[in-house]
């Protein structure tokens, strides 16, 4: 396949709007010119095909929310089956197979599920396998695993760097994520974790802070493409900022990736004093070039909040009155489900579409900042477009600042922002950056030998439609998406890695099974046919 | 006045989905166009002139004539005109409605103007369970317009409601109130167990003594100065109830302590009762 005469956006190769042809062949970029079909791109923008670095998708979670949601349901547009697609419903959690209409729909063609507890990661990779055409990679949770927690509580930081390993492998993982470091552990005592330098409930020396570092070391130990994924504790609250500085702190010299930030960014001592501290936040991570984020971004709206973070679901149930789920993932986890509608008239929600923002405009550089609402809690990730065009069009953010009021005027900084991304800023955080991140180099760029993941559009000035409706979607060298039709929907790849181990950790595990666990040792792991398409990434070589 | 008539001619199998029986759907329809309409009847599509006789074209007023118990989501999102049945009538029968009125000279299925938002039902014989409720999942159930049932009612009617009244002539089922977050319930013939569990806000209203839940405690005995305005209103809707000081007064609980909510349950006692 050829694809002639569109303006490539190729950051990765600093190719910014450039006139190029494209040749595809097997799936890959290649550099000669190849038979068979021209797509005629003149007038048309091309971008890499988009990368999430965070998103929940699949797993116990997203679907238990599905399960509390059924008035969503009702009211949300359905997928219909036909040639191409199977039926399905899109709203706040869409279903399955909607979930990979709607992500390639959109141009976006790598998805990383970013919680999945080992005990559900059977339950996952099944749900994952049915999402189509998008490559999948995911995330363990391990920053509440009580067996993991007591190694690093007595040193045994060379044990615990096995056991990661092996729960990585163990649940076909790609990554390693940290949910409220000691927090959800502290939640099964009805309680939460408060400062970082204090022992977490149910231990006498660990501490949050402890956690966090002790994780970041055996994953650059071990060398993993994607670093430590980590959800600060006090998500949510007033005057967070303190912490999640002291958490950066806590990592100097490791390498980390700050999920969702946006939660992580306020000042104030309480709801009715909660402000943006992006500007302090953002000035930190700008000199500290260890650290990646992406934005979780909120938009004004309807959604459901899913996370691993049971003990702030429960506030948030409080604060809210509606419904609340929560799930107890044995020794490993927890989870909460709360449905949840951001307000631009109430004061808290205002400052958490602004924080978003803010810090999207002002860390200097998009390579380290990605675009995501921590789909489905700030926002659906079928609402990406218009963020895109909140951070392209500052005049549209202004007329959004209207609606605000002068309250929350005051606590927040957008207004004084004036920066606008580019295209090619836009291709950044939606692709390039993120996928360097996740540490897939055949991703988020059309070089030679990349995976012909691309997606283009018809250039237009509302940069919304433009975003939301792409002309075509090609994954894998294959058109998918033309003119907004379904036109085919191969499986996607499940993205693997296989860091090394000593086999000896399962002698130590075995036991700790039959004493703990309700499910038995040989049973635990995901085998591999659960995975389709699995495809290895290597893991970094460690001096 | 030009009225749309359709006369049941062929029991459904299976329930027939007919949410294009409503006025605002009918109003501009030809007698070609409405008999085209399309139906389902299970998971196929059938026409209307499949099932019924049709007569009539371009109207807001709809007669509906024969035994439709197996039609469901009659009058669906109806914002205004009227529809008569006589005979029964399925399922969902004014869901979502908007305005307008439904009149119905029979019995009516569950569901019956769940989370409608305005107008006026009246089913002359008895209805099922979750009149004027959310469903499930949702919220909230109805957020105003008036329910009244002259026959009994099944269960959790006015589930969640927040706004708007519902009348139930002869005795209503278990859980009335379920969850209600406001409006009124009034129950000429009382209720089986659980009234009012969970409410938040609104009043039920029994002229005869009902079981409480124990999360329901006595507060006062008294004659409402609101209930003279209500009776009013509920008056222009054939609905009398007792508000004469002189006859007997009302007792006031309050609950459902266990949320806790703020809702009222009162009692009718005649004068001369405990």
């Amino acid at each position: 396949m050829r694809i002639t005469g569109g303006k490539v956006y190729d950051p990765a190769h600093g190719l910014n709007g450039v006139v190029k042809d494209i040749f595809i062949k097997d799936g890959q970029v290649v550099d000669l010119p190849v038979d068979g079909r021209t797509i005629d791109a003149r007038g048309m923008i091309i971008f890499p095909g988009g990368v999430d670095v965070h998103t929940h998708v699949a797993g116990g979670a997203v679907n238990f929310a599905r399960a509390m949601t059924p008035e969503d349901h009702r009211r949300t547009t359905a997928f219909i089956r036909s040639q191409t697609t199977r039926s399905g419903i899109g709203g706040m959690t869409p279903t399955t197979f909607a979930t990979g209409y709607l992500y390639a729909g959109m141009g976006w063609t790598t998805v990383n599920e970013a919680a999945v507890a080992p005990l559900s990661a059977k339950h996952t990779h099944d749900e994952l396998r049915d999402i189509p055409i998008v490559d999948k990679s995911c995330c363990v949770l391990l920053a509440n695993n009580e067996i993991l927690l007591d190694l690093l509580q007595d040193g045994e930081y060379e044990q615990a760097q096995h056991l990661v390993a092996w729960y990585v492998w163990a649940a076909k993982a790609y990554g390693v994520k940290a949910v409220n470091p000691g927090g959800v552990a502290a939640w099964k005592w009805g309680k939460d974790t408060g400062q970082m330098t204090e022992p977490v409930v149910g231990y006498s020396k660990l501490t949050p802070a402890k956690i966090v570092s002790g994780l970041a070391q055996i994953i650059d130990k071990l060398g993993l493409p994607h670093p430590m994924h980590l959800h600060c504790n006090n998500l949510g609250a007033p005057g967070n900022l303190a912490t999640t500085l002291e958490t950066m702190r806590s990592l100097e010299g490791h390498r980390a990736h700050m999920a969702h930030l946006q939660y992580h960014a306020y000042g104030g001592n309480d709801w009715n004093s909660m402000r943006s501290e992006a500007p302090a936040l953002a000035e930190y991570f700008n000199t500290h070039p260890n650290f990646t984020a992406d934005a979780g971004a909120v938009l004004f709206g309807d959604t459901v909040t899913i996370t691993a973070d049971g003990p702030w679901q429960h506030l948030l149930y409080k604060l809210t009155g509606r419904k609340w789920g929560n799930i107890d993932v044995e020794n490993e986890t927890g989870c909460g489900i709360v449905p949840y509608t951001y307000r631009p008239n109430n004061l808290v929600n205002a400052v958490q579409w602004a924080v978003g923002l803010e810090l999207l405009l002002l860390i200097d550089d998009p390579w380290r900042i990605y675009l995501t609402t921590d789909h489905p809690n700030g926002a659906c990730f079928w609402r990406y477009p218009e963020i895109i065009k909140l951070l392209m069009c500052s005049d549209f953010r202004k007329e959004c600042l209207s609606q605000l009021s002068t309250k929350a005027l005051k606590r927040i900084h957008l207004a004084e922002i004036n920066r606008e991304y580019t295209l090619y800023e836009i291709a950044i955080i939606m692709s390039a950056g993120p996928a360097r991140a996740l540490g897939l180099p055949q991703k988020g760029q059309l070089g030679t030998g990349a995976d012909a993941d691309l997606v283009i559009y018809n250039e237009d000035d509302d940069v919304q439609q433009m975003f939301g409706h792409p002309r075509y979607v090609i994954k894998g060298g294959e058109v998918v998406i033309d003119e907004g039709e379904i036109r085919a929907t191969p499986p996607g790849r499940g993205l693997l890695v296989k860091p090394s181990y000593d086999e000896t950790i399962e002698t130590f595990l075995r036991p700790k099974f039959e004493d703990y666990y309700t499910i038995s040792f040989d049973n635990y792991p995901v085998e591999m046919e659960r995975v389709e398409q699995p495809t290895f990434n290597n893991c970094i070589e460690t001096p | 006045m030009n009225t749309i008539t359709l006369r049941l001619k062929e029991q459904p199998s299976v329930p027939l989905e007919v949410e294009v029986l409503s006025p605002d759907v009918l109003k501009t329809l030809s007698h070609a166009e409405i008999c085209a309409s399309s139906i389902r009847l299970g998971k196929r599509q059938r026409r209307i002139d499949d099932f019924f006789e049709v007569e009539g074209e371009r109207s807001d007023q709809l007669e509906i004539h024969g035994d439709i118990s197996r039609l469901k989501w009659v009058g669906r999102s109806m914002t205004g005109g009227q529809i008569t049945i006589h005979g029964n009538v399925g399922m969902h029968l004014g869901a979502y409605m908007q305005g307008g009125s439904i009149e119905v000279h029979g019995n009516a299925g569950d569901w019956v103007g769940a989370e409608m938002t305005n107008g006026l039902i009246h089913i002359h014989g008895n209805a099922g369970g979750q009149i004027g409720a959310g469903y499930r999942g949702s919220m909230k159930g109805m957020q105003d317009g008036a329910i009244i049932v002259d026959g009994s009612a099944g269960l959790e009617i006015g589930m969640r409601m927040k706004k708007g009244t519902i009348v139930v002539g002869g005795p209503a089922k278990d859980f009335t109130g379920l969850d209600m977050k406001g409006g009124n319930i009034v129950l000429l013939a009382g209720a089986e167990i659980r009234t009012g569990a969970w409410m938040m806000r609104g009043t039920i209203i029994s002229l005869i003594p009902i079981i409480l839940l124990p999360t329901f405690h006595f507060s006062c005995s008294y004659s409402p100065v609101f209930l003279r305005l209500y009776a009013k209103f509920l008056g222009k809707l054939g609905i009398s109830i007792p508000v004469d000081p002189r006859a007997g007064h009302y007792h006031l609980y309050n609950g459902d302590t266990s949320v806790p909510g703020k809702g009222e349950i009162l009692i009718w006692h005649p004068l001369g009762t405990s």
